[in-house]
């Protein structure tokens, strides 16, 4: 079983990294990007069986920070 | 002063730490590795050094707070024990939740190098008892991932118990509020992203750096 952690910055929080891409974007000549934000993507191979709850726990205790980040569990057959 | 100073993998600033230690208190630190689960008994100040641990993996700062020896030294924080993070240090307290906030890349995404003016904003704790409230020191700062984010409440209530420790007198990094440091709320644990152990003697070009570990000697003395 696989799980995507998709860990994003929560709304508010600044982002420099991904105003930097937003301006290499403009750089390339790319109109009509209105804002950037950039995240993280965490796959994780899991034995089958793996509960939710410690998928959570692995979330909120190492993989996301959850001053500034939040973090979306998406399961992959 | 019966002090210690862990290295991570990574770790650059430990030795640094260390000799600052000695050559300002005269006593010099027990170094210890990350995967000590126990501490020496009886410390009195527990330095968490600069670097660039696991390679600032994931975030800087969140693979060694995962580390063995940080629930000793969270433990060890709790029964009042002086903890000092400098630069990675200080990333690595606010990973481990000794510290409030987070430290993020730098608003201007470049690696930022060079001494800066620090405010000192409370000179009542045990790090800062030497300084004068409202001094300007200068301190150098070496870092990618030095702008201190707080939501406003934990940065209204931070600022009205004192937590601030030193300010930036002008924007370095992005930080909130300029805040170059802070106390956690019992004022044992501080967290800084300037280098004091970097300018400790008069060859450094300036010596700001010494008052505070010889702050924290004297705070030892006037506790025993």
């Amino acid at each position: 079983m696989k799980a995507r952690i998709h860990v994003t910055l929560k709304d508010g929080v600044l982002d420099p990294q991904g105003r930097a891409i937003h301006h290499a974007l403009e750089g390339l000549g790319f109109g009509g990007v209105e804002d950037v934000r950039a995240g993280r993507l965490i796959e994780l191979t899991l034995a089958d069986g793996t509960s939710d709850e410690d998928i959570d726990a692995m979330c909120r205790k190492l993989l996301a920070n959850m001053v500034i980040e939040n973090y979306r569990v998406e399961k992959v057959a | 002063m019966k002090s210690a100073v862990i290295t991570f993998p990574g770790s650059n600033c430990d030795r640094d730490l260390a000799v600052a230690i000695e050559r300002v208190t005269g006593h010099a630190p027990i170094r210890l590795w990350h995967g000590e689960q126990t501490l020496p008994q009886g410390l009195d100040l527990i330095g968490v050094p600069g670097g660039f641990s696991y390679g600032d993996y994931l975030r800087s700062g969140a693979m060694a707070a995962r580390s063995p020896v940080i629930g000793a030294v969270v433990e060890a924080a709790e029964r009042g024990v002086a903890v000092l993070g400098i630069c990675n240090g200080f990333q690595i307290l606010t990973e481990s939740g000794l510290l409030p906030g987070a430290l993020m890349r730098n608003a201007g995404i470049r690696f930022v190098c060079r001494t800066v003016e620090l405010t000192v904003e409370n000179s009542e704790s045990r790090f800062t008892s030497l300084y004068t409230q409202g001094e300007a020191i200068r301190i150098p700062v070496a870092h990618h991932d030095g702008n201190y984010f707080a939501d406003d409440a934990t940065l209204d209530r931070i600022e009205g118990e004192g937590q601030v420790a030193f300010r930036y007198a002008e924007p370095v990094n992005g930080s909130a509020r300029n805040i170059a440091g802070v106390l956690n709320a019992k004022g044992n644990v501080l967290g800084m992203m300037p280098h004091p152990e970097r300018v400790v003697e008069p060859q450094h070009g300036n010596t700001d750096g010494a008052r505070l570990f010889e702050g924290l000697a004297r705070s030892v003395l006037e506790r025993t």
